[in-house]
């Protein structure tokens, strides 16, 4: 859902010219970026193509008698189909879902995400996949991190060894994007070519009348850990401001730094550091200090705007880019007025993962396309000039955080790729399960209750163990 | 009646307090029923600037902008969900009223041995709820491959007990067994008598249940939602509930309510038009049941 | 000749089968194909745990067992009867009192149409838009409570759908909203409909309008009155649209507003056959018996 958003808005961003961030912000810089991608889309496609890719992508025309003439690809929007035409090589267009690679016409079928009807498609398919002619079998399909597992924990995802992906080839990638795909075998059965780091971003105005200042470093200070940032939600409470608009905001950040799986034998298990979320989240509903909006919706956007009196969101890179409302007139991101800092907890937010499909009749192609679109540096590099996206590829990333020159507008002038890589390096993701996006869902709708008052916290404990195991009939509590 | 006027204006509490306050009451119903319309109306015409601002009573300037943004920057299909929600409506209206009809005019104007059974036998199936079937309903549609289609959404129609029972309580006022057997004598085959004497003389019935059904199955959630997937497939209902689901489009709210405001208004539009037939159906249909 | 008339009347009356062959099929194939596989489904533990397929394994009666020994279906029995209950009453009151009006030849009340016409536009809204509706008026940053601040009445946003009673209440009202027109314009049809000497005898013997009221308006539109009541209760023990998008399908707060086809939804969504079986099985018995009454008060009304 979180990337439909992404994604919809970069196309709507692009449509209308409106390229927030980076693009029109400051001009050298814009330039200095934008020349050498304008001339080098030719290189760009010759280098690689001519290095490694002419050798990949021939080795498959050679088998590509033995290889599935036909390449299915499953995914929810059009954002990943963007990506491989603009910068995947030989790629040729026929409408929006079709396209040839050399012999092989691609087919993408994409199902929209709302409703779990995404995954429902998928499971249907996948579960036909043995006895599917060749031609209808699936050969990638793209997942998210909240139920990656669902399915790479699964023998439906080949592992990208079975490809003839090495880890070297994949060295530069940010190691929190390959825990997500693993298996519970250790086995990677994914790659992605995106890294959503998210950071804290607070409002500048609030800050210098609070703090008295605005900086970055010295606002890290006032939110270094979560004890000094409840003690800041109690000064900002006293100035009439709130410190994050909903619990729903802080709720990655506890989540994505927790010791222990959700499901343990069998059983629901709450890890401590969420159970640290309920505890602090509830002093602060309490107190006033934030509210227990769910994220997306209209109360909880009020913050966007000077009016709505937030101090601070949580959020990778492009929550303020693109959703912060940033192209509306009045808004805070408009007039530049928020600036980004680590925050307690590094964490993350969205991001899509390639997977092939088990059976599926296009192996080298399908490896070919991984590494190409998540390995290939020059292709990264292109993607970030392009698209605005933040890359799986450290150097690439360390590169541009470097850069004088890169700076955002709506970050009020600063760079703030740094504190993006700061944060999501220490991150350790190995307790993710199947189960984890039915059980953040339900265990944020239960605590809502608990923050409003309506239960205590042993009434909003059972309400979210009864409704996973509605979800999840095999568990128990 | 003059008498009972004279009558009613002996007592305690003359008429025209009486009609004052009959009059109050209601225009205070009325505001009760057209507020929420007011406001969505107001609310559709207002960026989402000017939103968050908080409500005033007048109306804005931005209709026709938030209008555009819906059109160009959601990625709701709101025209192919009208023009689906339509076309479901009306083929199931049409079937609906046809072959509840037919099936009337089988209890209507033939004496067989099962006529008591079946009449009774479709009264009561009349009150079972759709939703308990939905289950067995939806592993049907997926073993018929029609997931996505428009079929099982229209089809059904056909066995609607409720138009049926409106039907048989029309046609017992207005259609005279004599008639079928004057038309029997001239030569007319049963089916041509059904369709040439026994369908025209029910229009005014026909006309109000085929509001009915339409309004039904155009406004219908449960069903479509369980089966439509595919984005262009997808009714108005199932688009306005994916307002309710997490989506970016909820950043602009002046896009959201000229969305609700465009599946609502069409719909009032019509049934003013309409609305004293459909006022008068519905106290017909009490009357004869 | 007389067998010769007979023959005829049977040729003529196997038509009536024939013309009963499209309503039969279609209910049939729709309605009692899924009826019997939902019955089947709820003797059998089938369910999807991830992409990993869970029977059918014949469990017989246990799927029942687990959902009535759990208090929670009682508890959505209970808040789809409360919330029904909250939408009922005033709705049946407002459309005795308008529909007294209405049908009061010495009232005279003009505009009759255009009231008529506003009291029953709701009905025809779609249930979802007008549960989107409700939704984004009445949330914490919405028009009603920006209205109802700058009016004074309250300081702080009031939060309409973190609260059991006002949460019901919504639901409650909006069900109101969409059905006491109808509601009034079947009682009022039904007034209509009685003999008028009735009343003027009444008022000869100098009874008040209070009095004709409740001594003679009510007790003949009791067959209506029923008629009425039941169909709304099967209305109601189907209320699903309405508090499935205003709460987003939670039921919130603490599931104070999950009705029993929620509840149904819930395990349809996650794939769980057997449960969903068994919750439609019992669903089902809960409307036979419903209909029952309806068919016994309807006939007995045609008796008396």
């Amino acid at each position: 859902m979180k990337r439909k958003v992404l994604s919809t808005l970069l196309a709507a961003t692009m449509l209308t010219g409106l390229l927030a961030g980076c693009g029109n912000s400051s001009e050298p810089a814009a330039n200095n970026n934008s020349e050498p991608a304008a001339e080098n889309p030719a290189p760009a496609e010759t280098t690689p193509a001519a290095d490694s890719a002419n050798a990949e992508t021939q080795a498959p025309a050679v088998e590509a008698g033995d290889e599935g003439s036909v390449l299915n690809i499953y995914c929810w929007n059009d954002e990943f189909y963007r990506r491989i035409r603009d910068h995947y090589p030989n790629y040729e267009v026929i409408d929006s879902t079709h396209g040839t690679i050399g012999d092989v016409s691609v087919v993408w079928n994409i199902t929209p995400n709302d409703d779990n009807a995404y995954q429902n498609n998928l499971d249907e398919t996948l579960l036909r996949q043995a006895d599917a002619a060749t031609d209808d079998k699936i050969d990638l399909f793209l997942v998210e991190a909240d139920y990656a597992l669902k399915y790479v924990d699964t023998e439906y995802t080949m592992p990208v060894k079975d490809l003839g992906i090495t880890d070297a080839d994949l060295a530069n990638q940010y190691q929190y994007t390959k825990d997500i795909v693993t298996d519970s075998s250790g086995v990677l059965k994914g790659v992605s070519w995106q890294g959503c780091p998210g950071v804290m971003f607070y409002s500048r105005e609030v800050a210098k009348d609070v703090f008295g200042t605005d900086d970055p470093a010295e606002i890290q200070e006032y939110v270094k850990d979560w004890d000094t940032f409840n003690e800041t939600a109690e000064t900002l409470k006293a100035k009439g401001y709130y410190a994050a608009s909903s619990a729903n905001d802080t709720y990655r950040v506890y989540s994505n730094n927790v010791t222990s799986k959700w499901v343990v034998d069998g059983k629901i298990n709450v890890d401590d550091n969420i159970m640290k979320w309920v505890e602090d989240s509830k002093a602060l509903v309490d107190a006033g200090v934030i509210g227990t909006h769910e994220l997306w919706s209209d109360d909880w956007s009020q913050g966007f705007y000077p009016e709505g009196k937030v101090f601070a969101y949580f959020g990778p890179a492009w929550l303020v880019n693109f959703s912060m409302a940033a192209d509306k007139e009045g808004s805070i991101g408009n007039l530049g007025g928020w600036a980004a800092t680590e925050g307690p907890q590094g964490f993350f937010w969205g991001g899509t993962w390639i997977c092939a499909a088990t059976g599926t009749d296009n192996p080298s192609l399908v490896k070919d396309i991984m590494l190409q679109m998540t390995a290939n540096e020059e292709i990264m590099k292109e993607i970030v000039i392009a698209d605005d996206d933040f890359v799986n590829n450290k150097p690439a990333m360390n590169a541009m955080a470097e850069d004088e020159t890169y700076s955002s507008k709506i970050l009020g002038g600063q760079n703030p790729l740094a504190m993006y890589c700061a944060g999501v390096e220490s991150l350790d993701l190995s307790n993710l399960s199947i189960y984890d996006q039915g059980c953040n869902e339900e265990f944020q709708n239960a605590m809502k209750n608990y923050f409003d008052g309506n239960t205590d916290l042993d009434g909003a404990l059972d309400l979210f163990y009864k409704a996973v195991v509605e979800k999840y009939p095999e568990l128990t509590y | 009646m003059s008498q009972s006027e004279n009558l009613t204006t002996k007592k305690g509490l003359g008429l025209g307090p009486r009609r004052a306050v009959a009059y109050i009451v209601l225009v205070f119903v009325s505001i009760l029923c057209l507020f929420w319309f007011y406001v969505l109306f107001i609310n559709a015409t207002r960026s989402h600037g000017e939103l968050t601002t908080g409500f005033t009573p007048m109306p804005s300037t931005h209709l026709l902008e938030n209008w555009r943004n819906l059109l160009t920057k959601s990625t709701q299909p709101i025209w192919s969900g009208m023009f689906n929600s339509f076309i479901v409506a009306a083929l199931s209206a049409i079937l609906c009223t046809y072959f509840s009809t037919m099936t009337a005019y089988a209890i209507h104007a033939y004496d067989f041995k099962l006529k008591k059974f079946m009449f009774t036998f479709i009264l009561m199936i009349m009150m079972i709820p759709t939703q308990v079937t939905a289950l067995g309903f939806l592993q049907l549609v997926s073993k018929m491959k029609l997931e996505n289609s428009f079929v099982p959404l229209i089809v059904p129609a056909i066995a609607a007990p409720a138009t049926f029972f409106y039907m048989k309580q029309y046609m017992e006022s207005t259609l005279p067994l004599s008639l079928v057997e004057a038309a029997r004598i001239d030569g007319s085959g049963e089916f041509r008598t059904f369709n040439t004497i026994a369908f025209p003389l029910m229009k005014p019935a026909i006309a109000v249940q085929m509001i009915f059904t339409f309004v039904t199955s155009w406004n219908n959630y449960f069903t479509p939602a369980l089966i439509l997937h595919d984005e262009k497939k997808k009714t108005l209902p199932i688009l306005i509930a994916q307002l309710r689901s997490a989506d970016w489009l909820k950043f602009d709210m002046g896009q959201v309510y000229v969305m609700i405001a465009f599946s609502i208004f069409p719909v009032i539009i019509v049934y003013l038009f309409l609305s004293r037939f459909i006022v008068q159906g519905v106290a017909l249909g009490s009357v004869k049941g | 000749m007389k067998s010769q008339k007979q023959s005829r009347v049977v040729s003529y009356n196997k038509w009536g089968y024939i013309f009963l062959i499209p309503f039969i099929v279609v209910y049939v194939v729709f309605q009692f194909i899924p009826l019997v596989t939902t019955v089947v489904n709820s003797f059998y533990e089938n369910y999807r745990s991830g992409l990993t397929q869970i029977g059918p394994t014949f469990i017989g009666f246990e799927n029942y067992k687990k959902i009535l020994q759990n208090k929670d279906l009682w508890t959505y029995a209970q808040n789809t009867l409360i919330m029904w209950a909250m939408g009922f009453i005033p709705q049946i009151l407002v459309s005795l009192l308008l529909g007294a009006w209405f049908s009061n030849p010495s009232l005279r009340l003009k505009g009759q149409r255009f009231f008529k016409t506003v009291i029953y536009l709701p009905n025809l809204i779609m249930a979802s838009a007008f549960a989107m509706l409700f939704f984004t008026l009445f949330s914490n940053s919405g028009p009603v409570n920006s209205i109802l601040m700058q009016a004074g009445v309250i300081s702080e946003p009031y939060k309409f759908l973190s609260n059991v009673w006002s949460a019901r209440s919504l639901v409650a009202f909006m069900n109101f909203l969409m059905w006491f027109g109808n509601t009034t314009i079947l009682l009022m049809a039904g007034m209509m409909g009685i003999d008028t000497s009735l009343f003027e005898a009444a008022q000869v013997d100098g009874a008040t309008s209070t009095q004709v009221f409740f001594r003679i308006t009510l007790p003949l539109l009791r067959p209506i009155l029923v008629y009425v009541m039941i169909t709304s209760l099967i209305g109601g023990l189907q209320m699903f649209d309405v508090p499935q998008i205003l709460t987003n399908g939670t039921g919130d707060p603490m599931r104070s507003t999950m009705t029993l086809i929620m509840y149904l939804n819930k395990h349809l969504f996650s794939k769980n056959y057997g449960m969903a079986g068994a919750l439609s099985v019992l669903l089902f018995i809960v409307t036979g018996v419903l209909s029952m009454i309806v068919y016994k008060a309807t006939n007995g009304n045609k008796e008396g």
